[in-house]
């Protein structure tokens, strides 16, 4: 566990082709702790490839990516990060609780208990629903309970506001502004403007190359 | 430990999955015994040509059953993104695969060593072979499953790797058939058989060192 005032998460020229079509080259960015970064663009710019180079699901074509000052596989970067992407990553057959149990028992234990979190994500009371009962916010919102659940300094979320209503996205926006309040860090693409003012944001616009 | 911890819940999670998709996962089972209880029907009335089959046919069927099963070991977790969650986890994956493995086997292969000798009985196979057909389906229906393993992890980003699958898996499989049902074959006229449960005994203790490595490396792959 690195000390969460130090880290910081930098990128370096970073390069991506995806079908022999560059989206991005020479990606420079750093993200320190308190810090939110926003990723802006088109769809088909690149924004979630950039993500899931960043969680290390692909190989990125060129640059370089690190934590704390390593590269991010010789470091604590994955007990460090937690990811919520387009799939949920939930099972539909297992209750709330289920899952959350599975994906505390995958990562280590966070700020805070299961009760908690989802009291925090307004699910508290559907711990044994099984999660194919739940509408496509409530699922949304049981991922982003993942992330309260297990130790994490950096989140990446990709498009955390789909499918949510306007109170679901406010929740969200106060979770993750608590989060950083706390020295964590979050990197984030959406298409809805996060509209809390007193943020330490960076935007990054990608725009689609031909 | 924690890395003891994460194994245990996967395989929790996958045996309480299969109990909630009982349906689902009876299906290899039920292709087992309709395909063992067809062939007595298509061959006649004649107990030494059965007699003489049983243990081929039985082990085929034990086969394609596996086979059957294969897909279902990492598809739902590739298209939930409960796989993405695993690749994230900080313990080595090749040990959440293992307990994959062992939750597929438990649901899938278990059940098969429960009904063959019942199906062999069906079959006439001799007495004195029953206990070798049971060796043989608890050393290799742990094989089938892990070698199988490597083969769904190279093919689950496959949009149709149905066919890719059986292609890539069966040329593994058919020493394991050779030597099963090589040895049921042998026990039945009375032969020793220590030479083919060896070998078995040997290649299961091989893939259970050798197929986790392989196998989280191409789960790594296909998530790409």
């Amino acid at each position: 566990m690195e000390n969460s005032q130090h880290a910081t998460l930098q990128v370096s020229e970073l390069s991506c082709f995806r079908d022999e079509r560059l989206l991005f080259s020479a990606l420079d960015f750093s993200v320190n702790a308190g810090q939110v970064l926003l990723l802006e663009g088109a769809n088909g710019s690149g924004k979630t490839s950039l993500l899931r180079i960043l969680c290390g699901f692909r190989e990125a074509d060129a640059g370089q990516i690190y934590w704390c000052g390593n590269k991010i596989s010789e470091s604590s970067y994955f007990q460090d990060m937690a990811y919520v992407g387009h799939a949920d990553g939930t099972k539909k057959e297992l209750t709330v609780l289920e899952n959350l149990n599975f994906a505390l028992a995958l990562g280590a234990p966070g700020k805070y208990s299961i009760e908690q979190a989802l009291d925090k994500v307004m699910l508290a009371g559907f711990d044994d629903n099984p999660v194919h009962t739940l509408s496509a916010g409530q699922k949304r919102r049981l991922s982003l309970a993942r992330l309260l659940i297990t130790h994490n300094l950096l989140w990446i979320l990709d498009e955390p506001f789909t499918s949510l209503d306007r109170q679901g996205i406010k929740l969200i926006e106060s979770l993750i502004a608590a989060h950083i309040e706390q020295g964590g860090m979050a990197v984030l693409t959406s298409h809805h403007d996060l509209s809390m003012a007193d943020l330490n944001l960076q935007r990054i616009h990608l725009q689609a190359c031909q | 430990m924690p890395i003891i911890q994460a194994f245990w819940a996967i395989i929790r999670r996958d045996l309480l999955l299969a109990f909630r998709r009982r349906a689902e996962m009876a299906n290899p089972l039920f292709f087992f015994v309709l395909v063992v209880t067809l062939f007595p029907l298509a061959v006649g009335a004649q107990p030494n040509l059965l007699r003489a089959m049983a243990p081929g046919v039985i082990w085929v069927s034990a086969l394609l059953a596996a086979l059957l099963s294969l897909d279902s070991l990492f598809r739902s977790d590739f298209d939930d993104g409960s796989l993405e969650q695993m690749l994230l986890s900080p313990h080595a994956l090749s040990v959440l695969v293992l307990g994959k493995i062992i939750a597929h086997w438990l649901v899938t292969g278990l059940p098969l060593l429960l009904v063959a000798p019942l199906l062999a009985v069906f079959l006439g196979l001799p007495e004195q072979a029953m206990g070798t057909l049971w060796l043989t389906l608890i050393l290799a229906t742990p094989l089938l499953s892990l070698i199988g393993a490597i083969g769904v992890a190279l093919t689950v980003g496959l949009r149709r790797g149905g066919m890719l699958l059986s292609l890539l898996v069966l040329p593994l499989y058919v020493p394991v058939l050779i030597f099963a049902s090589g040895a049921v074959d042998r026990a039945a006229s009375g032969l020793p058989v220590d030479a083919q449960l060896n070998i078995l005994t040997a290649m299961l203790l091989s893939a259970l060192v050798l197929v986790p490595l392989p196998t989280a490396a191409a789960l790594k792959m296909s998530v790409n």
